[in-house]
């Protein structure tokens, strides 16, 4: 269940996930990783309380230690501003608009999915390249927030059940573990 | 009751200075327009558990800010690109408590004693105003030494050949070395040049109350989540200690008040928009080479050379692929460099003479290589071979690389001033970077990559690719026109004469008596190396001659 956007824009996002890094014999890929519930969780980040934006510290409890990193830290105004300002557009509110108008990330990707119609999902894939080259910019963000949703940490609600850092033989941040002194220089 | 000094920006500087005044029993404030993610909000005499290995938080979320959306700065490289090119990030170091010390992987070399006399060693450059520092190595060497000690340097005695003379011992042992520059030294060795461990504030024994780094890698641009890296928190929590000092962070510094000769205090504007002014005997300005001119010019401050000599590091970036795995991912992001690009030889010195040029020099060379997925992902081109790249990962596990932090002439074009139009989001003027290399740091970058991919073919390298931040074309702006490089210097240059300094020796502004700047903007020359240890040193010496 999408947390932001609608069900029929969370098809045709995981559509277009699945065609930016699909799934082979040598890793999950975007959809299986829950990229689509990252981007989701980006573009709903003010619906819970700190909002989804920085994960804590000091440790995942993925190699011992809390899982502190489970929660989110609380924003201050500034960072408030900021965050609100990238994901909700400025909107007219002259305290966001101190250098003109921003267009926010949920205003880009209502419109990009609205641009690539509902059968996206349907159509060759061919016609799913020529459909995301068309709307401006937005091919290269999708592929920055695949990237982010399968390689960052899985707080974030992608790379799920760390497959994505399984797949490319990489262990996380191992806070408290750490490596020792062996495995850095005679590995 | 008047405080005796406001210190503005926490970072290395600020912490430095705010050190030395506190113990010496005077009341501070240290005011920081950054968020406090490093010391415990409920005991400011230690450290916080905000920082984690995180590459989402520290690298695509600006954690440590600045934010660019609501403290942008502007670009361009020279007055025919008209009032800007960019807005957003330019030469960002962090904006938190600890500044700029957060983020880094914690290098903090020395000087060599050469550099504070480059005019009366090489003479001068077409086109640049090189000058002799008016201090000397031999005056700040009980300074470094003393800073040294306070932050918690790992470093091998003698390993440098070409290293100043040392008071002392480094104050621990060098951390273990990096697979890949095990390989990487030996390489240069074999080609006659003199690698050794790189000078590091990150403990490699427990020191003054924290741990041992235990190698997790998130180290270069994350804050350590062990506090193992001393600089700025080792500073900040004794000067919290104290009792003496106050720490005002979210607090921006909008402008210093001034009555004739002397700064009155400052006027803040808190975290929910509020103002108030701050008396102070003092002022220290420490905001960094970018923001401390920034906040002179908002101040009315005028000097015809403020703002001006912004030298940033010229970046040479030679990578190699390796037929093995690099293993970049453990250890400290860097733990060997080598220095010989910086004295020169006889090939360089003939590649100056054919270029036309009295000298060049280069800079510090850091063997490192590239650890993180995220970054890794983005290189490579989406579709059905990601997941095949991802795997294969020539970049992450397979690349070494040397990055050389080239010495950037000064020159009195690349500059700092406010952007005519542009504001933050509290409403004031942003910083305007202006800024182009020079033929100088152009000919040094031609000379020494292909040199440094000598080394990488030595180590076993398949290919090798030579790049630079920034990048080369001279001609307008593109995107990689704007520096990678976050060693900002210069802008509030020191001197003895008030006529081309805007400070004295000691940092103090020539034209008032109570503002001193103790941050990297009081750089006469860029040298090589990293400015960190230099600017505290400077801040400790500058806040020991005031008391």
């Amino acid at each position: 269940m999408p947390t932001w956007l609608t069900e029929a824009e969370f098809a045709v996002l995981t559509a277009a996930c699945d065609r930016t890094v699909p799934a082979t014999a040598d890793g999950p890929g975007a959809v299986a990783a829950g990229v689509p519930d990252y981007i989701d969780g980006l573009l709903g980040a003010f619906t819970v309380d700190p909002p989804r934006i920085w994960a804590r510290g000091p440790t995942s409890g993925r190699f011992g230690g809390e899982p502190g990193s489970a929660g989110f830290h609380p924003l201050s105004p500034l960072d408030e501003l900021a965050w609100r300002t990238r994901i909700e557009g400025s909107q007219g509110r002259p305290e966001r608009e101190f250098n003109g108008p921003v267009v926010g990330l949920q205003e880009r990707y209502r419109a990009a999915l609205d641009a690539l119609g509902a059968d996206f999902g349907a159509v060759g894939p061919e016609e799913q390249d020529a459909r995301l080259a068309a709307v401006d910019g937005f091919g290269e963000l999708l592929f920055h927030h695949c990237c982010e949703g399968l390689y960052g940490a899985p707080e974030y609600g992608g790379n799920r059940d760390g497959a994505a850092w399984a797949a490319i033989d990489f262990a996380g941040g191992v806070q408290p573990r750490g490596w020792t002194d062996a495995e850095v220089s005679t590995p | 009751m008047t405080l005796d000094a406001v210190i503005i920006g926490s970072g290395p500087g600020g912490s430095a200075a705010a050190l030395e005044l506190a113990e010496a029993g005077w009341t501070v404030a240290i005011v920081e327009k950054g968020r406090n993610h490093l010391l415990d909000p409920d005991d400011l005499t230690r450290p916080s558990a905000d920082y984690s290995n995180d590459e989402i938080k520290f690298h695509s979320r600006h954690f440590l800010g600045p934010d660019p959306l609501v403290e942008p700065r502007t670009f361009r490289t020279g007055e025919e690109d008209g009032d800007r090119v960019h807005v957003g990030e330019v030469n960002s170091v962090p904006s938190t408590v600890g500044g700029g010390g957060t983020h880094a992987d914690g290098k903090v070399p020395r000087f060599l004693p050469a550099d504070f006399r480059l005019l009366s060693d090489l003479g001068p450059q077409p086109g640049a105003d090189v000058a002799d520092w008016p201090i000397t190595y031999d005056e700040l060497e009980p300074f470094y030494a003393e800073v040294e000690r306070a932050i918690g340097v790992a470093g091998l005695d003698g390993a440098n050949p070409f290293a100043g003379p040392r008071s002392g011992p480094f104050p621990m042992p060098p951390g273990a070395p990096m697979f890949g520059a095990v390989r990487s030294t030996a390489a240069a060795e074999r080609l006659g040049y003199h690698p050794y461990p790189a000078p590091t504030a990150a403990n490699s024994v427990p020191y003054a109350g924290r741990p041992a780094c235990n190698n997790c890698g998130f180290c270069a641009f994350f804050g350590c989540p062990i506090h193992a890296k001393g600089d700025p928190v080792a500073l900040l929590t004794r000067t919290m200690a104290t009792g003496r000092a106050e720490l005002l962070a979210e607090t921006f510094v909008s402008r210093i008040r001034f009555e004739s000769r002397r700064a009155t205090g400052v006027d803040l504007v808190e975290a929910d928009g509020s103002t108030r002014f701050l008396a102070a005997r003092h002022v220290i300005v420490a905001a960094g080479a970018i923001e401390t001119p920034r906040l002179l010019l908002l101040s009315g401050v005028e000097h015809p050379a403020l703002g001006r000599y912004l030298m940033v590091h010229f970046q040479t970036i030679v990578a190699g692929g390796m037929p093995f795995r690099t293993y970049a991912e453990r250890g400290r992001s860097v733990t060997h460099v080598h220095d010989d690009m910086i004295v020169g030889d006889d090939l360089s010195r003939a590649a100056a003479r054919e270029a036309g040029l009295p000298w060049i020099r280069g800079g510090l060379v850091e063997h490192a290589g590239a650890a993180m997925p995220i970054m890794e992902a983005k290189h490579y081109p989406p579709g059905p071979s990601h997941n095949r790249l991802m795997a294969d990962s020539p970049i992450r596990q397979r690349l070494w690389a040397f990055t050389m932090q080239g010495e950037d002439l000064p020159y009195a074009g690349n500059r700092v001033d406010l952007d005519p139009s542009v504001r933050d989001a509290r409403g004031f003027p942003v910083a305007r970077v202006t800024y182009r290399p020079g033929r100088h740091e152009l000919v040094a970058h031609e000379h020494f990559g292909p040199r440094l991919a000598d080394i990488l073919k030595e180590m076993g390298a398949q290919w090798t690719a030579v790049t630079s931040s920034p990048g080369r074309g001279n001609a307008g702006f593109t995107p990689d026109s704007v520096p990678e490089s976050r060693h900002n210097m210069g802008t509030v240059r020191m001197g003895t004469d008030p006529a081309t300094s805007v400070t004295d020796p000691y940092g103090r502004l020539h034209a008032y008596d109570n503002v001193v700047v103790a941050d990297s903007s009081v750089f006469v020359t860029s040298t090589g190396y990293g400015p960190t240890l230099t600017l505290a040193t400077l801040a400790a010496r500058a806040a020991q001659h005031l008391v």
